[in-house]
């Protein structure tokens, strides 16, 4: 995780809020290290974390953990990472026999309606053990990312269904938290992305926006950040919610600056 | 300067808009945004009827009911009946407790009520509805809940019913907001500037003319409104009352400033490409001794001349 993330956020393993869900979104830039952190982030805060990682293999979140300090075989052998391994567990749908449905049953069928069975594989794995002592704070369920599945051919609706009803059994009921990574692909012809991303950003508590440069590549800045904290459960008065960060990835850390106040360029 | 009753009260009527919403009956449309969210307004609203003694009916499709209820005290939480289907909407879980009918049910439901006291039907939200009926039926329903009480032909009186309906705009295209607009009766949209959320109100009452108003304004905490007169001046770090505005046309090296001859002069004049009658006929009229020019003209070798002059058949 990134402490300098955190201070920005004002939150630490140790106090993080629950039942939130945040949304990470990602327009002209990869957004992917704001999952990086999240995932080291709840692993170190001793969380059951349920990962829906449909964009790239388990290997490659492994050796970006640890990077960041976590490892995920050992957390997986432990029980408190809970995989789906999206490329892998895809092949395995037209391979093996399984009872159950597939988690990502929908690949099979030519008119999937639902997410039914990725809903009751996140419930199932995050539901808690009464195994007579708390192990695990509380869950949480990581998805990335969320457009894949608009791109495996289920409608943006189905997308939103699947994401109420993690919202209502992992952030409500289990008073856990989720992440979400949507893709902002900017084009105007996607209304399905669009109708995802404001349907989710309206039912999230935090929206980071990881966005490009309006002016394009730069070696010392790469991106912006946008942090729109939404839905407080009182309403405060004045309503100063929204801050702006840009940042500049490294190794083992990302490092934050208010805009024009790059090292580089002081 | 003492402004007279009728001023008076008209500044009253105005301030009071947002607080009159639920008067009028019928559909009020609340559009929001990601950036300015409408939830609280609707909490406010309701909150409102609730005190004015009518029984408020919640449809609750995206928060939880402890969610919705959190922030209200004991004696309006009595008078809220909240319709949940947040948590298992599309009957997932398989089992007996799903309400029949779905949200339209239990919409159709709350109308055919007996008793005829007023009520306010909340949707939290529409936009969830729009998303998962399609938009003919909701419109339907929509219109028939909110026209109940003009409703001929029905022995029993039955109450004013109002519908609250919160829309995220982003989330639909233009044809099922603009069918959900020409339904409703008053429509509010949400935005603000700098922290300061304001409410644009457009209301359509019958055989008068549209009225719009901007209202600024902010929730309190127990979800009370405060009406506001603007964006706060703190808000505007850059504007300083105590420097006069400079008038930048003072103290230049030339002058800007027509004198009256001048001024005049410039009126008068007739522009080069302007064709009026006076011209036209000066063009086609040389008039005796003013110097026409001449053309010397050595033809080449090449040129074919022609004594004719080409313009005699012109009538002019």
């Amino acid at each position: 995780m990134f402490v300098e993330l955190n201070n920005l956020l004002n939150t630490t393993p140790d106090r993080a809020e629950q039942g939130k869900l945040t949304l990470l979104c990602d327009a002209k830039t990869d957004g992917s290290f704001l999952v990086h952190h999240f995932l080291s982030f709840y692993l170190k805060a001793n969380c059951k974390v349920c990962f829906v990682a449909l964009f790239q293999s388990f290997s490659h979140y492994n050796i970006v953990g640890q990077k960041l300090g976590v490892n995920l075989t050992v957390a997986r052998e432990r029980g408190q990472l809970v995989f789906l391994e999206g490329l892998k567990s895809a092949v395995d749908v037209f391979f093996q026999t399984q009872e159950e449905p597939h988690p990502l049953q929908f690949l099979r069928e030519a008119n999937a309606g639902n997410l039914k069975p990725l809903f009751e594989f996140v419930r199932e794995a995050l539901k808690p053990v009464d195994s007579g002592e708390a192990r695990w704070t509380y869950p949480v369920l990581l998805v990335d990312d969320l457009s894949v599945l608009l791109s495996l051919g289920m409608g943006a609706v189905a997308a939103l269904d699947f994401i109420h009803y993690c919202r209502a059994t992992v952030c409500w009921e289990l008073k856990g938290n989720m992440v979400i990574l949507v893709h902002d692909s900017g084009d105007v012809e996607d209304e399905e992305n669009d109708i995802l991303l404001n349907g989710v950003s309206h039912q999230s508590h935090l929206i980071l926006r990881a966005e490009g440069l309006a002016t394009g590549f730069c070696r010392d800045v790469h991106g912006q950040l946008r942090i729109l904290w939404r839905r407080p459960s009182q309403p405060t008065a004045q309503r100063d919610q929204s801050l702006t960060y840009q940042y500049k990835i490294q190794d083992r850390s990302v490092s934050f600056f208010a805009k024009g106040m790059s090292p580089a360029v002081l | 300067v003492t402004l007279s009753e009728g001023a008076r009260a008209g500044i009253g009527r105005e301030l009071g808009m947002l607080d009159s919403l639920l008067s009028l009956g019928g559909l009020v449309l609340l559009r929001d945004s990601v950036e300015w969210e409408g939830r609280s307004l609707l909490k406010a609203l309701v909150k409102k009827s609730a005190l004015c003694g009518e029984q408020v009916h919640i449809l609750g499709c995206e928060v939880s009911e402890e969610e919705f209820r959190e922030g209200f005290d004991s004696d309006i939480n009595n008078r809220l009946v909240y319709h949940d289907f947040f948590r298992d909407p599309l009957n997932w879980s398989k089992t007996e407790e799903a309400l029949p009918g779905g949200p339209l049910g239990a919409l159709r439901a709350i109308c055919k009520r007996t008793d005829p006291g007023p009520i306010t039907i909340a949707l939290d939200s529409l936009s969830w509805l729009l998303l998962h009926l399609p938009c003919t039926t909701l419109c339907q329903a929509l219109h028939a809940v909110s026209h109940q009480d003009s409703c001929p032909g029905d022995s029993s009186p039955v109450g004013k019913v109002s519908v609250l309906g919160l829309l995220h705009e982003e989330l639909h295209g233009p044809g099922p907001v603009g069918a959900l607009t020409s339904l409703a009766q008053t429509e509010v949209t949400l935005g603000g500037t700098k922290g300061q959320a304001s409410a644009h109100i457009l209301c359509r009452r019958p055989r008068q003319r549209p009225t719009d108003q901007t209202q600024w304004f902010s929730i309190l905490p127990d979800f009370s409104l405060d009406l506001q007169e603007g964006p706060s001046v703190e808000s505007q770090p850059y504007s300083n009352p105590h420097i006069p505005p400079v008038d930048p046309t003072t103290h230049l090296t030339f002058n800007l400033h027509l004198s009256k001859k001048e001024r005049e002069a410039k009126d008068s004049l007739i522009l080069p490409f302007q064709f009026s009658s006076e011209k036209q006929q000066a063009l086609l009229r040389p008039r005796p001794g003013q110097a026409t020019s001449h053309i010397f003209y050595e033809p080449d070798v090449y040129d074919d001349l022609d004594q004719e002059d080409p313009d005699d058949d012109l009538d002019i």
